[in-house]
This record gives structure tokens, C-alpha cells and sequence, in this order.
């Protein structure tokens, strides 16, 4: 019953997603405010719509009904609590909901706090809203149903592939979804505007909080899966360039884009065509994501069954929203008026270079992933584009903005001076040259590039902390003075210092990993010691173990350095009872921002046992830097000129949480 | 600098980085992109010795076999054809014989076997590689249940 009931709410709500589409839309060209007034209610009905169908398919999945096709297909009964909640998105039908579940609640925010949007503005802006909720409904109601009855209930279901049986399956969805899904609100902004023909810095304000906390969750939700594919996978990687990471990569790119060139349009008016075509790439590349992720053309662990109606179904919402998106701009973008003027040398010049280099590698990393598919239809030659390529490519198109970061907060606005920004990164420049020395030095020669890596992140390190400096005077000026004068200082400065810390922490520990890391193969039997990283680790023995839904083969280690015991670390191999599936479950053990990284291999005849041990030299920087890069994001969307409809102080407190009338 | 120049100086700069950025993404094509091939078609391939490729097909049932520790050898086949494959490392958790693999590297200067130094297997117990399934499909070869693929 309250399956069919999450079923009913889920057509009610592609109902009322239609009404969101049209009506506001009709009435913001007709002038009646009472039409547009209907988007308002009508994104939070169908907010509470999709998430009672989400309730529904939750509340299936947790009481183990396997009368529904989507429980016993992905589901056991076996299986501990918090995987049957997670499991609900673990499979094509319901990652589908959670989708739809996430744009509602984007479209309901902006019906909620965009109170001081102009009436029309925000009537677009749910009506398109409303036309991707209504895709993507129909989507799931033609061919991904959730809520299918089957017959004859079985009475076991047939497990959750044990690789998604992680907490990590809890946390790296909704995330990435947000993220994902959170640039449709730019998206929409984008088309908006384009339906008015009008744009100023304003918008620019508007779209930017959106496309910040989009760009924080999807920079959260990469991060985690990264971590995740690191310590579920037992391979020891932490990016494969795989498509369908890329897939999640290529947004992720095209929004940073996308927080900079707005930032030259909120300041400078500036870019505002350019910023309008991103904020359309940037969602399109999402729903590109989405299709090469869902549709079943590539194979992979996040490819949960394939069926060609989807592919085709998805193709379709692709070629409709991307093309029709596209036709508008090309339609309306020559009235758009074009901005202020600016030098080469200055913060919107540096900026322009960042979305010029940003969206080249967006493009490239594209291109390596649509390739393979494009040859396979064109000539049916199978190829594989893998990590050489992205490495050679990307790698070196990014140089030059990384070198470029520090430079960018230091240029003033319209006209900068370069050789004064370079004087004051003289530090900067000097402190990474040192690291470099350093680094060198300690690895007794070493590949010279590793050192070079290693001194750009310090650089880039201290010269994103440089503006901070600078501005407060720190050194030059008595400290309580310069406190003061940080303390005064504008939120989206210390967002973006963070930001930029984050990239240069990030590039250390992929540079520092790539590099140093080393990887022993080793056979082993009880009693038997193997090197790592200034490590010893001895292997204890073998023993056996059952989990609530599988037996294991657990190694047990101990960890020495010098000869004193620090710890141990145990690693498995577990056997699925449900599906008679292996998974390896990596031990690892932390000291500071390095690893040292087990798994097991196969067994030996001897008894023995293969055994793979890997040092990862600062490895947690990787993931830090992230973690860097998303305080940034929250830093600068807490800043108040961000706020929702905060472009002026205000003069009282904003009346934004008022329950509606 | 006049407004001309300026706007001249900017699309001339963008400009010369894309053409850089194509030329770029056209060599490192021609350096790393591995074709894939089954056991079958390697006699009409011509691979000159070195050449990068992804081997696919099955792992032939019986002829699995640990060497001195760490390396395995096995040959794939796509049930005409077979191939040798020496392959040092931890094979993946679904490495079983009969079913599908994907094996990268090169063919060995001296021999007629394949190094690989890669060594994929299925994702799941459901699926198996998609280029294998598909290109045993077109050889007739059935997998049998589920592993008969689209």
C-alpha cells in the first residue's frame, strides 16, 4: 500500500511539475502575478511529492519487502540497517529518484528564499526548473520504475553488490547529486535570462550562491568517491580516469569556470554572454554525465543494469535541454549587451585565462572520454583512452593556471601591474624554490619533476595566503592593528585564499604520491617481514571470520618502526554469502598524511600468502586539499554580499525565514 | 594599448593556447591509445612488437598457473584462437577461468606471449567486460544466463 502510494505521489508530482512549467512561465509573459504565483506553490508541492515517493521506496527498502522488483533486486534481508537505507540509491531506478528527489529540493529553495528575486526572474526560473523535474519524472515513470510489484514475492532478495555495501555508498551520491544537480539552478538562471533578454550584475549576485554551494557538494561528493574507490577497491588508486569519473569531472571543471566568470560579471559587468553559456555548458555537462552514467554505454560498477530505452529515453532529454539551450543563446545572446573593457594584465584578464584554461580542460578531458564511444559507433573499432593521455594532456594545459593562481587575487581590477604582483610573490617564489631544495635533498636526487611539483603546490601554498598579507599588513603594522584589519576583511577573500591553499595542498599529495609512493608484491607466511616506507610489518597469520552477510579470510599485521611496535593492521578478504562475490578489504594504516596500504591476494599452496603493500607518501593531501577547497565554498557563501537577496545592507533583518502566507 | 589592441591582444592569446591545447590532445592520441583486440583478430592485425593493446576474451579453463610466486600465467581465448599471457601482480577478485577478461600490455620481441601488465576481470558477478561480451557475441560464442549480453 504505501509502495503504491510512493508510486501515486511520484505522478501526482510529474503533474504538478507540468503546471510548474507552464503557468509561470505563461505568466511571467502575460504580466499575472497570480500565474506566477502558482510556481512558487507548485515547486514545493512537488518537493513534498517526490519526497514522500522517496519515503515510499525507502520504507520498501528497509522493511526488506520483496514484492517490489527494485527491494529484491538490490536488497537481502541480511544485509546490516544502515546499507538498506543507503541501498536504496544503489541501483539505477532508485539513484534515478534520489536525482529527482535533489532537483525538487533545489527548486523548492529557490521558491522558499527567492523572495527578492524580480516576479518574472523567478517564474522563469521555476518554469525551467520545472521542465527538467518533469524529463526526468517521466524518465523514471516510462522506464526506470522504482515501485514495479513483482508477482510472486521471493522471499530472499539478491543482495546489494557488496563493493556498495560501504558507508561510502551513504555519503558519495547525495553529495555528488548536489553538486550535480545543484548547477540546474544556474542552468535555469541562464535560460531565464535569456527568455528576458536581459542581464546585469545583479544576476550575476543571484546565480552565484547557487553555482558556490553546487561547486562546494560536487567538490565534496568527487573527494569521497575518490577516497572510497581508494580503500574499497584494494588497487591502491585514488583516480583511474575513468569515464565515469570523469563524467562527474568535467562539471566540476566547467563550474569553477563558472564561479569565476560570474565573479567578473557581479564586479565588472563583464563576460556576462560568456558567463551565460557557461552556466548552460556547465548543467549540460551534468546531464552528460547522467547519460553516460545511466544510459549503459559504459560498463562499469556505477552502471547498475542497462536496458537500451533508457539510453535512448536520456538521449533524448540530452538533445532536447542541450540544444534547446543552446538555440536560445544563439538566439538571444546578441542582445546581451557586452561589458566593461579591461586590460590583458588585470584580475578579469586573469580570470578570462582561468576560464580559458578551465574549459580547455574540460573540453580535453571530454574528448578522451567521448572518443572510444565516438569511434566505436563511427567504425567499430574498440580503443581505450586511459590515464597516459588525461595525464599528458591535462596535466600539462593545467600548468599554467596553477602557476597563475596566486597572481589572479593580486591583480587589481581593469588594469593590473604584473611586475608588482610578482615582486610580492617574491616570498612566495622563494619559499617553494626552498621546499623544492628540500624535497630534492631528502629523496637523495629523485626525480627533479617530483621536486619541481612539490615546490609549485608550496608556492601556490603561500601565495594564495599572500593577499591575506597584504591586506592586513601583517609584519608591517603592530599585530593588533593588522587582527582588526584581517577580521575586516570581506569573508570571499579568506573563501578564496582557502580555495587556492586547497589546490596547492592537493597537487602536493598527488605529486608526492605519484612519485614516492613504492609497492612490494610479496609472498608471505606467518612470521615473515616486509619493508615499507621506514616501516616493518609482519605478517602474523591468517585466521578466518564471518560478518553478518559474509565470511572473511582476515591478515593480520604488525606494524614496527625501529624495532618498536606502533600498531597493526588487518586486511581481508571477504566472500559475499548472497552472491558468492569476493571483495578485498584494504588495511590501512595512517602516520600523518601518510599511508601504508595492504591487500591480499591469493593464497598460496605452501600456506603462504600473496601479499601487496604499498607506502603512500602524504596521500591524505590529496583529499585535504579538497577539504580545503570546500571550506573555501562555505567561507565565501557565508559572505554577506552573497547572501540570498542581500545585495545592499540591509537596512533590517531580512524577513527571508517568514512562513509564507 | 588601444581598445582594439587589448581585445586583440586577449583573442589572439586564447586563440594560440587552444590550437596549442588541439595539437596536444592529437599527439598524446597518437602516444596512448591502446586498440582492442580478441585472440582472433591478432593474425590479420600486423602489431608491430611493443604496440600497446587490450587483449580480451575468456580465460581458458586449465591452463591458470602460478610460477614462481607472484606470476601467472593463463591464456585468453575467444574459443578459436588462444593466447599466452604472462602477467606479474595480484589478479583481481573476479579472475576465475571460462570467464571474461580484459589483459593490457604488449606482445614480448622474442615470443608470441603477451605481457600484460594490467589485468581487468568483471565488475560484478552479472556483467562482464563490455568489449568482450560484445565481440564474443559477434563470434557466436555464447556465455550462457545472464552473461549473454546485450
Amino acid at each position: 500500500m504505501i509502495v503504491e502510494l510512493g508510486h501515486y505521489a511520484l505522478v501526482l508530482a510529474l503533474a504538478t511539475s507540468l503546471l510548474q512549467a507552464a503557468l509561470p512561465l505563461a505568466g511571467a509573459l502575460r504580466g499575472d502575478r497570480a500565474l506566477m504565483e502558482i510556481g512558487t506553490i507548485a515547486a514545493k508541492a512537488t518537493f513534498l511529492l517526490v519526497a514522500l515517493s522517496f519515503c515510499a521506496l525507502t520504507y520498501a527498502h528497509v522493511t526488506s519487502d520483496f514484492s517490489v522488483q527494485n527491494v529484491w533486486e538490490n536488497s537481502h534481508s541480511q544485509i546490516p540497517l544502515i546499507y538498506k537505507y543507503s541501498g536504496v540509491w544503489g541501483n539505477h531506478e532508485g539513484s534515478m529518484l534520489l536525482w529527482v528527489l535533489i532537483l525538487t529540493f533545489f527548486s523548492a529553495l529557490v521558491a522558499l528564499f527567492g523572495n527578492n528575486l524580480p516576479e518574472t526572474l523567478k517564474a522563469n526560473v521555476l518554469s525551467i526548473q520545472a521542465m527538467i523535474t518533469a524529463a526526468f519524472a517521466l524518465f523514471i515513470l516510462m522506464t526506470s520504475n522504482p515501485f514495479n510489484r513483482l508477482l510472486n514475492a521471493p522471499g530472499e532478495g539478491k543482495d546489494l553488490n557488496p563493493v556498495l555495501q560501504d558507508i561510502g555508498l551513504a555519503i558519495h551520491p547525495p553529495l555528488l547529486y548536489l553538486g550535480y544537480v545543484g548547477f540546474s539552478v544556474c542552468f535555469s538562471f541562464a535560460i531565464a535570462a535569456l527568455i528576458e533578454g536581459r542581464i546585469d550584475a545583479a544576476w550575476a549576485r543571484w546565480v552565484r550562491p547557487w553555482a558556490l554551494a553546487a561547486w562546494t557538494c560536487l567538490t565534496a561528493g568527487i573527494a569521497m568517491g575518490s577516497y572510497w574507490a581508494y580503500y574499497e577497491l584494494g588497487w591502491g588508486g585514488w583516480w583511474f580516469w575513468d569515464p565515469v569519473e570523469n563524467a562527474s569531472f568535467i562539471p566540476w571543471l566547467a563550474g569553477t569556470a563558472l564561479l569565476h566568470s560570474a565573479l567578473v560579471m557581479e564586479k565588472r559587468e563583464a563576460l556576462k554572454i560568456w558567463t551565460v553559456l557557461l552556466a548552460i555548458m556547465t548543467f549540460s555537462m551534468s546531464l552528460l554525465g547522467t547519460f553516460l552514467v545511466r544510459s549503459g554505454v559504459l560498463t562499469s560498477v556505477h552502471a547498475f543494469a542497462t536496458d537500451p530505452t533508457r539510453g535512448v529515453f536520456i538521449l533524448i532529454i540530452l538533445i532536447l535541454f542541450i540544444g534547446g539551450a543552446l538555440s536560445l543563446f544563439a538566439l538571444r545572446a546578441a542582445r546581451l549587451k557586452a561589458g566593461g573593457l579591461f586590460a590583458p594584465i588585470s584580475r578579469e584578464g586573469a580570470l578570462v585565462l582561468n576560464n580559458l584554461i578551465l574549459t580547455t580542460a574540460a573540453a580535453t578531458v571530454l574528448t578522451g572520454t567521448l572518443y572510444p564511444l565516438a569511434l566505436e559507433a563511427l567504425t567499430g573499432a574498440k580503443i581505450s583512452v586511459g590515464a597516459p593521455f588525461f595525464n599528458m594532456t591535462f596535466g600539462l594545459l593545467m600548468l599554467p593556471l596553477l602557476l597563475a593562481v596566486p597572481f589572479g587575487p593580486l591583480l587589481a581590477w581593469k588594469r593590473g601591474d604584473l611586475p608588482g604582483a610578482a615582486q610580492r610573490l617574491f616570498a612566495a617564489v622563494a619559499f617553494g624554490l626552498v621546499v623544492g631544495c628540500v624535497v630534492y635533498y631528502a629523496q637523495n636526487g629523485g626525480p627533479i619533476l617530483a621536486a619541481l611539483g612539490i615546490a609549485l603546490g608550496a608556492y601556490m601554498i603561500l601565495g594564495s595566503m599572500m593577499e591575506l598579507f597584504l591586506r592586513s599588513g601583517l609584519g608591517k603594522v603592530a599585530a593588533g592593528v593588522a587582527w582588526r584589519r584581517l577580521s575586516g576583511l570581506p569573508r570571499s577573500v579568506f573563501g578564496t585564499a582557502l580555495a587556492h591553499i586547497g589546490l596547492g595542498v592537493t597537487l602536493i599529495g598527488i605529486v608526492a604520491v605519484t612519485a614516492f609512493e613504492t609497492e612490494h608484491i610479496i609472498e608471505m607466511k606467518p612470521g615473515m617481514t616486509a619493508e615499507a616506507g621506514g616501516y616493518s610489518l609482519r605478517f602474523e597469520g591468517l585466521r578466518k571470520g564471518n560478518g553478518a552477510n559474509y565470511s572473511e579470510e582476515v591478515g593480520h599485521f604488525i606494524v614496527s618502526g625501529d624495532g618498536v611496535a606502533m600498531g597493526d593492521i588487518t586486511s581481508s578478504k571477504r566472500i559475499y554469502t548472497a552472491r558468492r562475490m569476493p571483495t578485498t578489504e584494504a588495511g590501512i594504516r595512517t602516520f600523518g598524511l601518510s599511508q601504508l596500504y595492504v591487500s591480499l591476494g591469493d593464497d598460496m599452496a605452501d600456506g603462504g600468502i600473496v601479499v601487496r603493500v604499498w607506502w603512500k607518501p602524504m596521500i591524505l593531501c590529496i583529499w585535504g586539499g579538497a577539504l580545503f577547497m570546500m571550506a573555501g565554498g562555505l567561507v565565501s557563501l557565508s559572505d554577506r554580499r552573497l547572501r540570498i537577496g542581500a545585495p545592499t545592507r540591509s537596512k533590517k533583518p531580512k524577513p527571508v525565514l517568514e512562513p509564507a502566507q | 594599448m588601444t581598445r582594439k589592441q587589448k581585445r586583440l591582444a586577449i583573442i589572439g592569446g586564447g586563440v594560440s593556447f587552444l590550437i596549442a591545447a588541439v595539437l596536444l590532445v592529437m599527439f598524446a592520441f597518437s602516444q596512448s591509445v591502446a586498440y582492442f583486440y580478441v585472440p582472433g583478430d591478432l593474425a590479420k592485425a600486423d602489431l608491430a612488437p611493443g604496440t600497446r593493446i587490450r587483449l580480451g576474451g575468456l580465460v581458458e579453463t586449465g591452463t591458470v598457473k602460478r610460477g614462481d610466486g607472484r606470476t601467472i600465467t593463463f591464456s585468453v581465448t575467444d574459443t578459436l584462437d588462444r593466447v599466452p599471457v604472462r602477467y606479474t601482480g595480484i589478479l583481481p577478485d573476479l579472475f576465475r577461468e571460462g570467464q571474461g577478461v580484459v589483459a593490457e600490455g604488449a606482445f614480448d620481441a622474442q615470443s608470441a606471449v603477451f605481457v600484460a601488465d594490467t589485468v581487468l576481470a568483471k565488475h560484478d558477478e552479472t556483467y562482464m567486460p563490455k568489449d568482450v561480451a560484445d565481440r564474443l557475441a559477434e563470434q557466436g560464442v555464447s556465455l550462457g544466463g545472464k552473461e549473454t549480453i546485450r
